[in-house]
């Protein structure tokens, strides 16, 4: 290499990082600085009336599990807490596979018609996308509320006596993060399935493959990255949900983004929601971390 | 035809569940548009078509005031982040590979991987030491969270364009004597425009929506839309905040619209 090419390849990389710096400002200061402050917070005091007092410890990271007994002073297993992050997994990991089971019939039906059709179809799946979660999350309020579309439809068409109390349980968070968090699912299985050569269906078929087996041993496996790929986009924001469980879960039927909350407000335990803020990120980087490599592998087969 | 072509692609019961799916996902938003002209007074009850629950919603202040403010935040940070934005997608395509360039690209996209609710809570942190050290309040606190999670939003379009675009024209305009500032204002800027406005709408449309962060970062009475409604939402709820998401929901299509035709020509 000449000295003007390296030259020219050095004020090249120079003007690549000119141009980027106002972006790294702004995300430097108000998205990745803020989070060096949290973990200092989470191994000091809490204070009284909120915030932190400037001493060390550990207990913010231990209150994750563990918590005082008044009398003994001893530590136990907080129910609560194990309670609340149970809820959390349950509901995240159903959620995943109901927007799967479902997700990927509607994605396959989506790839599978004429180009025209399809945009028009896709364009379907991205609005709900794009509408805002609060408004989504009310809509499904709308139905399944007492007084709601679903339960006046059963009345009337005399399948139950009473309205079925389904808002404010865990079901309607259920319901709520699986009707919010579809779309993240079948646009990835799209992905995926627009891609698949229908010809391997073809070759199946005619060395007598049953439509379960073709289902299983060639559909299933080739679409494997946009499976993961939707899964983890799927889960990670379900289990970070806060607007969900608030709204449908009435406050009661609390998830680790609510109960994060909690330790900022009525809880004033701010290191405490430091350390929990620190363990949801940690779980959610390092699901990503498993989409990454996943979706590096796609492309070596793509 | 009685009989049916045997067609590879189709496998039982996907076509039924994806046809359950759109109505499974559009009845909630119909529902909820319906009941937004209901003439009663609670959501529960249908008592006639009527337009009065828009009326009261475009007399009520507290909607205006937040409808106002959300549109201010939303313009602003989505100018600030587009801004940037483009500078970046500018820094990192179309040129050598750099050190540091993963880098730029992973700090980018930070907003999209950490959840909403972390972001919150280390910005109700920062912030809250930020005004007890300077005791500056105000919305710019507000501005400048959203302008910061819609950066990656921004730069997604963009940076999309500009590697469908390739350097020959700029080359041409600089055989042809044009300054570097001549090259951009006239050759890669217009061709950029239509990335540029979509990630400028995609940026816009994620200000607008925006609850949680807000929630936690801003002052009292700083209420967008969405924080309003988020609000209301614990209280006793009559059809006003069902006409309140439709007016906000017809936005958010509109600008979909537009979006998906802007990308659309982009193929082309």
């Amino acid at each position: 290499m000449s000295a003007a090419e390296t030259a020219q390849d050095k004020a090249s990389a120079r003007n690549g990082w000119l141009l980027s710096t106002p972006a790294l400002i702004i995300l430097t200061l108000f998205a990745v600085g803020p989070l060096l402050i949290v973990l200092v917070y989470s191994f000091l005091v809490p204070g009284k009336y909120g915030n932190i007092e400037w001493a060390f410890s550990l207990e913010g990271w231990r209150g994750i599990l563990f918590t005082k007994d008044i009398f003994t002073e001893q530590y136990q297993l907080a129910d609560a807490n194990v309670t609340i992050f149970w809820r959390s997994i349950k509901l995240s990991l159903l959620t995943t596979i109901l927007t799967f089971a479902v997700g990927f019939p509607t994605a396959w039906f989506i790839a599978t018609r004429p180009p025209k059709a399809r945009a028009l179809w896709l364009f379907l799946i991205t609005i709900p996308f794009w509408t805002n979660l609060l408004i989504r999350t009310y809509a499904i309020n709308e139905v399944i509320r007492n007084e709601g579309l679903l339960n006046t439809l059963l009345l009337n068409l005399g399948l139950i006596n009473e309205p079925i109390q389904i808002l404010y349980t865990d079901t309607a968070v259920f319901i709520g993060m699986a009707y919010v968090y579809l779309p993240l699912m079948v646009l990835p299985l799209f992905a995926a399935i627009d891609r698949f050569d229908m010809r391997l269906l073809e070759a199946g078929y005619d060395l007598y493959a049953s439509r379960w087996n073709v289902l299983r041993r060639i559909i299933l496996p080739i679409t494997k990255p946009g499976i993961i790929a939707g899964s983890i986009l799927v889960f990670v924001p379900s289990l970070g949900a806060y607007v969900t469980p608030r709204v449908l879960g009435g406050g009661k039927q609390m998830m680790i983004g609510n109960f994060i909350e909690l330790q900022f407000g009525q809880g004033r335990n701010w290191p405490l929601g430091s350390a929990l803020s620190l363990m949801l990120l940690i779980i959610v980087t390092g699901a990503l971390l498993i989409y990454v490599r996943y979706a590096n592998g796609d492309s070596r087969h793509g | 035809m009685a009989d049916r072509s045997f067609s590879v692609a189709k496998l039982p019961g996907f076509t039924a569940t994806a046809i359950i799916v759109f109505a499974a996902l559009y009845l909630p938003i119909f529902t909820l548009v319906g009941y937004s002209f209901n003439a009663n007074q609670s959501v529960a009850v249908w008592g006639g078509f009527s337009l009065d629950w828009y009326a009261k919603a475009w007399a009520n202040t507290q909607v205006k005031d937040a409808t106002v403010l959300s549109l201010i935040i939303a313009v602003t940070a989505a100018v600030i982040a587009t801004a940037v934005a483009t500078l970046a997608a500018l820094g990192t395509t179309r040129r050598k590979k750099f050190r540091g360039e993963t880098f730029i690209y992973v700090m980018i996209n930070q907003p999209l991987m950490v959840p909403e609710i972390v972001t919150a809570v280390t910005l109700l942190i920062f912030f809250g030491i930020i005004k007890q050290a300077t005791g500056i309040q105000g919305i710019g606190y507000v501005i400048l969270a959203h302008a910061a999670f819609c950066i990656p939003f921004a730069y997604l379009p963009i940076r999309a364009r500009l590697e469908g675009m390739d350097l020959s024209l700029e080359t041409a305009a600089t055989d042809l004597y044009a300054s570097s500032w001549q090259t951009f204002r006239f050759v890669t800027l217009p061709l950029l425009l239509p990335g540029v406005i979509a990630g400028a709408m995609l940026a816009f449309v994620i200000s607008l929506d925006d609850v949680v962060i807000t929630e936690f970062v801003k002052s009292g009475g700083q209420d967008t839309l969405p924080t309003y409604m988020l609000g209301q939402m614990r209280r006793q709820m009559t059809p006003e905040i069902n006409a309140v998401s439709t007016m906000l929901l017809v936005l958010t299509v509109v600008l979909l619209t537009a979006f998906f035709f802007l990308t659309r020509k982009n193929d082309q």
